[in-house]
C-alpha cells in the first residue's frame, strides 16, 4: 500500500489549492484585457456607453471591425486601417528576411572562421541590441532624407534592417557556437568552400534558430512604433502608428468599440504567430538572457 | 595552405609554370587565396559598416548635436554644455527623470516578484503548465501601443474598472488614478508589469529548471522544508537570473515610449512624461533638437551604465568557460 | 549503527513492477553494495531506503523499526549523491553545517564537528572554499564530510565514484573504504562497477530486472555465483560458460566431456552431490570455468588450439575454443603463442555447474 502520512496529506492539499487558486487568479488578470478589447469590439456604441467594459456583449455586432477596417478617419484619410496593415506587411516581410539572412552568416562567420578581435565585434554587434533608439533618430532622420528615402516604406524597411541584425546575429552566432567545428573542418578537406558551407551544411542545421530568428523579428517590427512614428508619416505609416493616431485623437463621440477593433486588428497578426509558434517565441526571449 | 578550392590542377599546369607563364599564375593564384581568405571578413565587413554607421556614428552625430546650438535644424557649431544646462533646467525633464525611478523601480521590484511568484507555482508540477505559460507570456507578443489602448480604457473611470465595481454595488468605488497627476504614472506601472511580467517568469522558470534535482534531495535528507530550501538554496542559485531581469527590465524601463503615449500621452498634462517622451517631443514637435539631443544621451548613458557591465561579465564568463 | 532488513519490497509505476519482491538483510556494521547494471533496480532501492520514494509493498526496517511511512529526515540516515549534489552558493564549511543548522546544533558543536570531520577527509584547507572552486575528487570528500557530521545510523551511497577519473576513483575507493573501517557504520553503496563491489563490500547483492540474482559474500559470489549472469557480471575478464555433458564417472565422482576441435575432452573430479550427479547423468549442463583456473600442463590436459594471446604484463590472456565458444584463459607470460597446440589443465575443484535450461547454479 502506498504510504498514508496524513498529516503530511491535508498540508499537501491545501498547498494544491494554494498553487492552483494562485495560477487561475492570475490568469485571469491576464486574460481579462484581451477579453475587454475582444468583447468591446464586438458591442455597438449605445450598448457601450450604456453598460460598462467587462460584461458580455448583449448583441454581437462586428460593425465596430467593419469600421475600423474600412472607415476609419486616420489624419484627413478615412479609409481605414486597411492601407496601413498592407503598409505594415510590405514592411515586415523584407526586413524579417533581410536581417534574419544577414544575422545568419554573420553568426556563421563569427564561430566558424574566427578571427582576431571576433569577440571584440561581437560585443560590439551586441550594444547594438540594447541601443535605446533615442540616441539615433536624428541622424536616421538625416540620412534616409539624403537617401531620399524619407517617409518611404522602404526607407522603415532600411532601418529595421540594419538594428535587427544585431538581434539575428546573437540568435545565429549563439546557435551555431554549438555545432561541431569538426563539421566544417571535414567540410574543408571534402573542398567545400565557404559559401557552400553555408548554404549545404549550417543553415540545414539552423532550422530551429531560423524560426526563432523570423518569430523574433516579426513581432519586434511589427509591434514597433518609434521608427515608424519618426521616419512616417500619413500614407506610408505602418499600422500602430495608424492604431495610436484612431486611438488619442478625438473627434466627437469617441468611438470605443472602433478603437478597440483596431487593436485588435494590430494586434492579430504577432498574436496568431504567438499562438501557433510560440515555443520558438520563448526560445527568442530567453536566447540572450540565460547564458548556459 | 594556399587556399585553393579542390585538387583540380590539371598535370599540364606544371609544364606551363615551368614555361615562363609561371609568374602571371602566381599572382592570378595568390590573388585568389588572398581573397578566400579573406572572405568570412569581406562578408562581415557589409554589416558590420551598416551598425558601425547605424550605431556608433550616429551615437556621435547626436553628441555633437547635442553640443551644438541647433533648434529646428541641425546647425555643427559647439555651444558646450549649454544644451544639457538647459535640459537640467527645465521642469518637463526634472518630471521625466522623478517618473523614470519611480517607474523603474516599481516596475522592477513588482515584476520581479510576480515572474518569480509565478515561476515557482509553475515549477510544482501542475497540470496545464503549458497552457498556463502561454497565457502569462502572451503579452509580450503585443504591441506596447496596443497594450495602451486596452488598459487606458480598463483603468478609465467612468467605463473601466471603477464603473463595473460602482455597477456592482459599492457606489463608493473610486479608481480615477488616470486622471489624476501625482497617481497616473502608477497605472503606466500597471499596464508594463502585465505586460512583461511573463518574460520574466520565463526566464526564472528556466533558471528553476536548470537546478540539479539531487541538491533538493540532499536537502530534504537533512531535514530542511520546503520554504527552507526554496529561500536558503533555491533563489539564491537563481542569481544569475535575477540579475539578467533586473538589466533587461531596467532596459525596457528606459526605453518605454510606446505604451506611455498610447496610455496617457504622457498626461495628464506631462504628469507621465518620461525621459523617451521628452525626447521625442522636444525633437519633432518643440523644435528644441539641441534639448533633444542632449536628453537622448542621458539615455544612452544611463543604458550604458547598465548594459555595458553586464555584458562585459557574460561574455567574460563565456570565454573563462563558466 | 544499525541493521537493515529489507523484507518483500515491490515498487510498481503503473503496470510496471520496477522492484520484484526483494528481501535482503545486513547486520550492524555491514558494507551492503548493490551491484547491476542501469535500469536493474538499484537505485530505485536505495530512494526506498531513504525514503526519496514510497514503497508499493513490503518492509524496510533500520535498526529493527519500521520506516516506511517515515519521511527521510526522520530515518536517521545521510546520504552521497553520483553528482555530490553540494550547495553551490555556499561555503564548504557552510554545506557541512546546513544540516546541523536545521537540527538547532549549537555553533560551538557545529565548529567541532565540522573541524573532525575535515581532519577525518583531509579537507580542513578547503573548508573556506565554494564547490565550484573544488575538484571532482574534493567535492565528494565534502559530501561525504556532509554526511559523516550528522552521524546517521546509515550511510547511503548513490553510485558514488561513477563522475571520477579511472585513477581518483581507485583513491576515493580506499578513502571510503577506510572510512568504513573508521566509523563502523552500516553502508549501502549502489554501483555497477563489479570491481567496487568486490573490494568495498561485505555483502553483495547482484541485481538485474529488478530482482537480487545472489545475496551473499564477495568471496562467494565470486566463487560459486548462483547463475550465469552472476557468474559472468563479477570478476573480469569474465568467467567462461561452456557446453558440457555430464556424466557419473567409474569412482562415482562427476565427470564432464566437452568438445575440442580435436574431438572430445573429459574433466574430472568436479565437485558435485551425489544425488545431483544421479539426477543430471548423461544431461547437457553449462560449466563455469575461471580464466586463472587454467593452466598450462604436461600432456594430460585439454588438448588447445591456441587462437589469439593477449599479453597484460603480468599475465598473458589465450583465446581458444571449447564447445563451439570463446574461451579466455590466464596464463604466465609467454606461455603459449598463437596457432600453439598446448594442453591445459583445468582445476575442477573451482569448477561450477550450472542447469543448462534454468542457467542457476546446481547444489
Amino acid at each position: 500500500m502506498a504510504t498514508d502520512r496524513q498529516p503530511g496529506r491535508r498540508s499537501h492539499m491545501i498547498g494544491r489549492v494554494f498553487i492552483y487558486g494562485s495560477l487561475l487568479g492570475l490568469a485571469a488578470f491576464y486574460l481579462m484585457p484581451l477579453w475587454v478589447m475582444v468583447a468591446t469590439s464586438l458591442k455597438s456604441l449605445d450598448e457601450i456607453y450604456a453598460g460598462s467594459f467587462i460584461g458580455v456583449p448583449e448583441k454581437v455586432t462586428f460593425e465596430a471591425w467593419v469600421k475600423a477596417w474600412g472607415t476609419a478617419c486616420i489624419g484627413t484619410k478615412c479609409d481605414g486601417l486597411k492601407p496601413y496593415f498592407v503598409n505594415s506587411l510590405v514592411m515586415v516581410i523584407p526586413a524579417v528576411v533581410l536581417s534574419s539572412g544577414i544575422g545568419a552568416i554573420n553568426g556563421y562567420v563569427l564561430t566558424k572562421w574566427r578571427f582576431k578581435g571576433a569577440n571584440v565585434v561581437f560585443g560590439l554587434l551586441l550594444f547594438g541590441c540594447f541601443l535605446p533608439f533615442q540616441a539615433v533618430l536624428l541622424p536616421m532622420a538625416q540620412i534616409l532624407g539624403w537617401l531620399g528615402l524619407a517617409g518611404t516604406i522602404p526607407g522603415l524597411v532600411l532601418v529595421h534592417t540594419v538594428y535587427g541584425i544585431a538581434f539575428t546575429t546573437l540568435f545565429f552566432r549563439n546557435y551555431f557556437v554549438t555545432i561541431p567545428d569538426e563539421l566544417t573542418k571535414a567540410a574543408q578537406i571534402d573542398g567545400a568552400g565557404f559559401f557552400r558551407i553555408f548554404f549545404s551544411i549550417m543553415l540545414p542545421a539552423a532550422l530551429p534558430i531560423i524560426v526563432v530568428s523570423c518569430i523574433w523579428q516579426f513581432t519586434q517590427i511589427w509591434n514597433d512604433f518609434l521608427f515608424g512614428v519618426s521616419f512616417t508619416a500619413g500614407d506610408s505609416s505602418p499600422v500602430t502608428v495608424a492604431l495610436n493616431n484612431i486611438v488619442n485623437v478625438t473627434m466627437g463621440r469617441k468611438q470605443y468599440n472602433v478603437d478597440m477593433a483596431s487593436a485588435m486588428i494590430a494586434a492579430i497578426p504577432t498574436l496568431v504567430v504567438y499562438v501557433v509558434a510560440g515555443r520558438y517565441f520563448v526560445r527568442g526571449l530567453t536566447a540572450g538572457a540565460v547564458k548556459g | 595552405m594556399d587556399g585553393l578550392p579542390g585538387p583540380r590542377v590539371p598535370a599540364d599546369r606544371t609544364e606551363i609554370l615551368a614555361n615562363g607563364h609561371g609568374d602571371q599564375m602566381r599572382k592570378h593564384r595568390s590573388f585568389k587565396a588572398l581573397l578566400t581568405a579573406q572572405l568570412p571578413k569581406l562578408v562581415l565587413s557589409p554589416s558590420l559598416i551598416a551598425v558601425f554607421v547605424g550605431v556608433y556614428l550616429f551615437i556621435c552625430w547626436t553628441a555633437a548635436i547635442s553640443f551644438s546650438s541647433s533648434k529646428m535644424v541641425p546647425k555643427f557649431d559647439f555651444v558646450g554644455l549649454e544644451q544639457y544646462v538647459r535640459l537640467w533646467s527645465t521642469p518637463r525633464w526634472i518630471t521625466a527623470v522623478e517618473n523614470l525611478f519611480v517607474f523603474t523601480m516599481l516596475f522592477l521590484a513588482i515584476t520581479i516578484a510576480l515572474g518569480l511568484f509565478i515561476a515557482i507555482l509553475l515549477d510544482q508540477r501542475v497540470r496545464a503548465e503549458g497552457v498556463l505559460r502561454a497565457i502569462y507570456l502572451y503579452p509580450m507578443a503585443l504591441s506596447f501601443i496596443v497594450t495602451g489602448t486596452a488598459w487606458k480604457w480598463i483603468l478609465n473611470p467612468s467605463l473601466g474598472v471603477q464603473k463595473v465595481v460602482n455597477d456592482l454595488g459599492w457606489q463608493g468605488f473610486v479608481f480615477d488614478w488616470i486622471t489624476r497627476p501625482e497617481f497616473a504614472i502608477y497605472c503606466v506601472v500597471i499596464a508594463a508589469v502585465w505586460q512583461s511580467t511573463g518574460f520574466a517568469m520565463a526566464i526564472f522558470l528556466a533558471g528553476l529548471r536548470g537546478i540539479d534535482n539531487s541538491i533538493i534531495k540532499a536537502a530534504q535528507i537533512e531535514g530542511a522544508g520546503m520554504a527552507r530550501i526554496y529561500l536558503s538554496i533555491i533563489v539564491p542559485m537563481l542569481r544569475p537570473a535575477f540579475l539578467s531581469v533586473i538589466v533587461l527590465l531596467s532596459y525596457i524601463s528606459i526605453k518605454s515610449f510606446d505604451l506611455v503615449l498610447a496610455l496617457t500621452n504622457a498626461g495628464p498634462g506631462s504628469a507621465t512624461e518620461m525621459p523617451s517622451t521628452f525626447m521625442f517631443s522636444a525633437t519633432f514637435r518643440r523644435n528644441q533638437m539641441g534639448v533633444g539631443a542632449a536628453s537622448a544621451m542621458m539615455m544612452l548613458m544611463t543604458v550604458a551604465a547598465i548594459i555595458i557591465p553586464y555584458l562585459y561579465s557574460e561574455l567574460k564568463e563565456d570565454r573563462d568557460g563558466h | 549503527m544499525a541493521t537493515l532488513e529489507i523484507e518483500r519490497v515491490r515498487k510498481t509505476y503503473g503496470n510496471i513492477d520496477v522492484l520484484k519482491e526483494v528481501s535482503i538483510s545486513v547486520g550492524d556494521g555491514d558494507f551492503l553494495v548493490l551491484l547491476g547494471p542501469s535500469g536493474c533496480g538499484k537505485s530505485t532501492l536505495l530512494n526506498m531506503i531513504a525514503g526519496l520514494e514510497d514503497i508499493s509493498s513490503g518492509e524496510v526496517r533500520i535498526g529493527g523499526e519500521v520506516v516506511n511511512d517515515r519521511s527521510p529526515k526522520d530515518r536517521d540516515i545521510a546520504m552521497v549523491f553520483q553528482s555530490y549534489a553540494l550547495y553551490p552558493t555556499m561555503t564548504v564549511r557552510q554545506n557541512i553545517e546546513f544540516g546541523m543548522k536545521i537540527r538547532g546544533v549549537p555553533p560551538a558543536e557545529r565548529a567541532k564537528a565540522t573541524q573532525a570531520a575535515a581532519e577525518m577527509l583531509q579537507m580542513g584547507h578547503l573548508l573556506d572554499r565554494r564547490p565550484s572552486q573544488l575538484s571532482g575528487g574534493q567535492r565528494q570528500r565534502v559530501a561525504m564530510g556532509r554526511a559523516v557530521v550528522r552521524e546517521p545510523k546509515l550511510f547511503l551511497f548513490d553510485e558514488p565514484l561513477s563522475n571520477l577519473d579511472a585513477k581518483l576513483r581507485v583513491d576515493m575507493r580506499t578513502e571510503i573504504k577506510r572510512l568504513h573501517q573508521r566509523l563502523g557504520t552500516t553502508i549501502v553503496y549502489v554501483t555497477h562497477d563489479q570491481i567496487e563491489a568486490m573490494t568495498l563490500a561485505t555483502r553483495i547483492a547482484v541485481m538485474k530486472d529488478g530482482i537480487v540474482q545472489h545475496f551473499g559474500p564477495p568471496q562467494e559470489v565470486y566463487d560459486r555465483p548462483a547463475n550465469t549472469y552472476v557468474a559472468r557480471f563479477v570478476g573480469s575478464p569474465a568467467m567462461n560458460i561452456v557446453s558440457a555433458t555430464l556424466h557419473m564417472g567409474a569412482d562415482g565422482g562427476a565427470e564432464a566431456t566437452v568438445s575440442m576441435p580435436g574431438g572430445e575432452a573429459r574433466i574430472t573430479g568436479i565437485p558435485l552431490s551425489a544425488a545431483t550427479i544421479k539426477g543430471y547423468h548423461g544431461q547437457k549442463v553449462l560449466l563455469g570455468i575461471r580464466p586463472e583456473h587454467f593452466s598450462l600442463a604436461a600432456e594430460t590436459g585439454l588438448p588447445v588450439l591456441i587462437d589469439v594471446v593477449e599479453p597484460t604484463g603480468p599475465d598473458t590472456l589465450a583465446v581458444f575454443t571449447m564447445s563451439g565458444t570463446e574461451v579466455i584463459a590466464r596464463l604466465e607470460p609467454f606461455a603459449a603463442a598463437a596457432g600453439d597446440r598446448v594442453s591445459l589443465a583445468v582445476k575442477a575443484d573451482k569448477v561450477v555447474v550450472f542447469d543448462a535450461a534454468t542457467e542457476t547454479r546446481l547444489d
